[in-house]
């Protein structure tokens, strides 16, 4: 990465911000804090951060109110809302604020730090990209055509949809529930490892043939997508 | 406050001394106005009577002279119930007839008395014996003055007489009236005590009280059964509550056990290994998150606050969706997941969680029907009874009929499936999302005639029928 990634977190919860701060620091991220709505609002608004992260039930301004305030005076850093409400309706109240993610606490880290780092990306990685290139796959965005080595992969309409996430995302860990989400668009808790054998059939068809792995799992996070070589050099 | 007191203050009593006052007003309006009439018209007929006598003493005046006046008028007078008859000089003084006085100066002006007048008769015993008349006066040439009149005594004991009988009925109205007051507001009155009774034991907390009823239908059965309708359902939400509270003490607490005994045996163990015991201590509260967040579902669903959500949503789509989701995993523990979807069936509802009680159910026969000898599990959407119902039949060891009513309940769980991983939640999600959807989720056996262990189960979600 070129620059490293800035980001703000908006959390009355010291010490869970203190958790928060030093694990995505660890994770190269570099990490702000502020511990109520209307020095959050503040610090947003003066500082250009790359990320927000904001608790919903804040001191002084709570976090919707800060996200909308925001957008009103053309703030547009991506905002995933952190939140303890019910995931129902409380989910959409929160996208429709102007927040771009949203994950319910208790969450995971590796769940927070992968969300995160999807939407600092999206601000860089230009969307109208038309071919996604990892390695020596190639995805034709236009043509939903998928090759390797110049051959071409036949795959369902899902099995395109989640690949395509996945290439989009490359480099970076995304989570199951981030595929649920993105490729199926349902936020459920689909109780089984539904996504797992997706993927897994998924790699079968773009790993069998050829003699590089590709898609990788990150365990206890997620899946990812990488050429291995690049990395290494 | 003293009983009678609170008798005055019944809504019974206040309305029947309304009615009592209207009623009341109306029958004196209407006796007055008889009475006003009938005394007029009778006073017509008198004056009517009385001007054909003078027309024809007038006649015999002329015809026969003073003489065959006398006589006529003599003849006239000695007649039973006759009427009055007076001659009288030119001075006032009478000189025949049947009158024994009259008030004075009643002869000095022609024509109709302005008034009804006193007078004595001969026949009287008293001199306070006195009688009222209408009279017209009639002046000869002569200078004698000729007096006829009728007794107006009828019309008054008339008008006595429908007085009177006013006052009786009036009378007897107000006594009624006074013991329907009571009756009616005494039972009234009763029966709220009773309702109070009741209400006071069921706010010190017994809940299994009920509204006393007395089966007549009338309104206070209504109130009464309405509100032992109320209470049923508080009862049964109570009863949940406290039904949940236990099992949350012991779903809970049990998986929080484990966690912390795992953690502590990490601890005692020392060194490098503990990785793997974190891991698991990851897992175990993964676990207690997930049975966490099913549960605020659950109560969120209940009360209602994802009914603002509800939009028109393709249920088909969903259904082709979550199939399609699932499908894989079927396969990989050996099943098959058959779709038969019929297109277009559009409900109002909340896509999530629609998706989310399908996913559920969808879990649940993989979970039960792995290893079953039919693999399959098949999922349909269609119409059906003018109801859209959607169902997943796998052919599992299935569910008794007698337990099929309790596996809905939040926390239950068969014993037999007890081994198997989940939260017991997961159909408790389904019903509830099902009622605030309002339809229903009924249980079954997918093959009643099968195997003890293969009977299978399907489940239906029926949703009421949209609007287009």
């Amino acid at each position: 990465m070129v620059t490293r990634m800035k980001i703000l977190i908006i959390e009355d919860d010291i010490e869970a911000a203190a958790y928060l701060a030093k694990a995505f620091r660890e994770a190269g991220i570099v990490c702000d804090h502020a511990s109520d709505g209307e020095s959050g609002l503040f610090m947003a608004s003066e500082n250009s951060y790359d990320v927000l992260v904001v608790d919903r039930m804040l001191p002084r301004r709570d976090g919707l109110s800060v996200i909308s305030e925001l957008r009103r005076k053309d703030v547009h850093t991506p905002v995933l809302i952190l939140s303890a409400l019910g995931q129902v309706d409380d989910r959409v109240t929160g996208l429709r604020a102007g927040g771009d993610d949203y994950l319910p606490k208790p969450y995971a880290f590796s769940e927070l730090l992968a969300r995160v780092e999807v939407l600092g990306r999206r601000k860089g990685t230009p969307e109208q990209d038309m071919v996604y290139r990892v390695g020596d796959l190639e995805l034709d965005r236009l043509s939903h055509s998928v090759r390797r080595q110049g051959k071409e992969i036949p795959l369902q309409p899902r099995e395109f949809r989640l690949l395509e996430y996945l290439m989009k995302n490359a480099g970076q860990v995304v989570t199951r529930t981030m595929l649920l989400e993105n490729v199926w668009d349902y936020h459920f808790d689909p109780q089984t490892n539904v996504i797992d054998v997706h993927v897994s059939r998924l790699r079968s068809k773009i790993e069998k043939d050829f003699d590089l792995p590709l898609l990788r799992t990150v365990r206890g996070a997620g899946y990812m997508i990488k050429d291995d070589r690049t990395a290494s050099a | 406050m003293s009983k009678l007191g609170v008798l005055l203050r019944t809504t019974a009593v206040r309305l029947s001394a309304l009615y009592l006052i209207l009623f009341s007003l109306c029958a004196a309006f209407l006796v007055f106005y008889v009475t006003g009439m009938s005394e007029r018209l009778l006073q017509q007929q008198t004056r009517d009577a009385v001007t054909a006598e003078v027309t024809q003493i007038e006649q015999v005046y002329t015809r026969a002279g003073v003489n065959g006046l006398l006589r006529s008028l003599e003849r006239r007078a000695r007649q039973p119930g006759a009427n009055l008859y007076v001659i009288a000089g030119p001075s006032g003084e009478i000189l025949a007839g049947n009158v024994a006085s009259l008030e004075p100066g009643l002869l000095d002006r022609e024509g109709w008395t302005e008034k009804p007048f006193a007078y004595q008769r001969y026949t009287d015993e008293t001199r306070k014996d006195s009688h009222v008349a209408l009279a017209h006066v009639l002046m000869l040439d002569n200078g004698l003055r000729i007096l006829v009149g009728r007794d107006l005594q009828e019309p008054q004991k008339f008008r006595a007489l429908v007085r009177q009988a006013l006052m009786v009925a009036l009378g007897i109205m107000g006594l009624g009236a006074l013991i329907i007051w009571f009756a009616i507001g005494r039972n009234a009155l009763k029966r709220i005590d009773r309702m109070s009774e009741a209400s006071t034991k069921i706010m010190a907390g017994d809940l299994s009280q009920r509204l006393p009823r007395n089966g007549s239908g009338d309104e206070f059965d209504r109130l009464s059964e309405s509100l032992n309708a109320m209470l049923g359902r508080i009862e049964k939400l109570n009863e949940g509550l406290r039904q949940v509270s236990d099992n949350i003490a012991h779903d809970l607490k049990t998986p929080l056990t484990r966690l912390r005994n795992k953690a502590e045996a990490a601890l005692a163990r020392k060194g490098t290994s503990q990785r793997g015991a974190l891991e698991e201590i990851i897992g175990e509260s993964d676990q207690l998150i997930r049975t966490f967040n099913a549960l605020l579902m659950i109560s969120r669903v209940e009360a209602g606050s994802a009914a603002a959500e509800m939009s028109e949503v393709d249920l088909s789509r969903i259904v082709s969706d979550c199939v399609e989701l699932y499908e894989p995993v079927a396969e990989d523990v050996g099943l098959r997941l058959e779709a038969e979807v019929a297109p277009g069936m559009v409900i109002s509802g909340n896509r999530e969680l629609v998706g989310q009680a399908l996913g559920n159910l969808l879990d649940n026969a993989l979970k039960y029907a792995e290893g079953a000898t039919d693999p399959l599990i098949k999922v349909s959407l269609g119409r059906r009874d003018g109801k859209v119902v959607l169902s997943v039949a796998d052919h599992g060891p299935g569910v008794p009929e007698d337990k099929r009513e309790d596996v809905v309940k939040r926390f239950v769980r068969l014993d037999e499936s007890r081994s198997k991983p989940g939260t017991g939640l997961g159909l408790s999600l389904v019903d509830a999302v099902m009622e605030m959807h309002h339809g229903a989720l009924n249980l079954a056996a997918t093959d009643p005639d099968g195997a003890d262990n293969g009977k299978g189960l399907t489940v239906h979600m029926v949703f009421p029928a949209s609007a287009t």
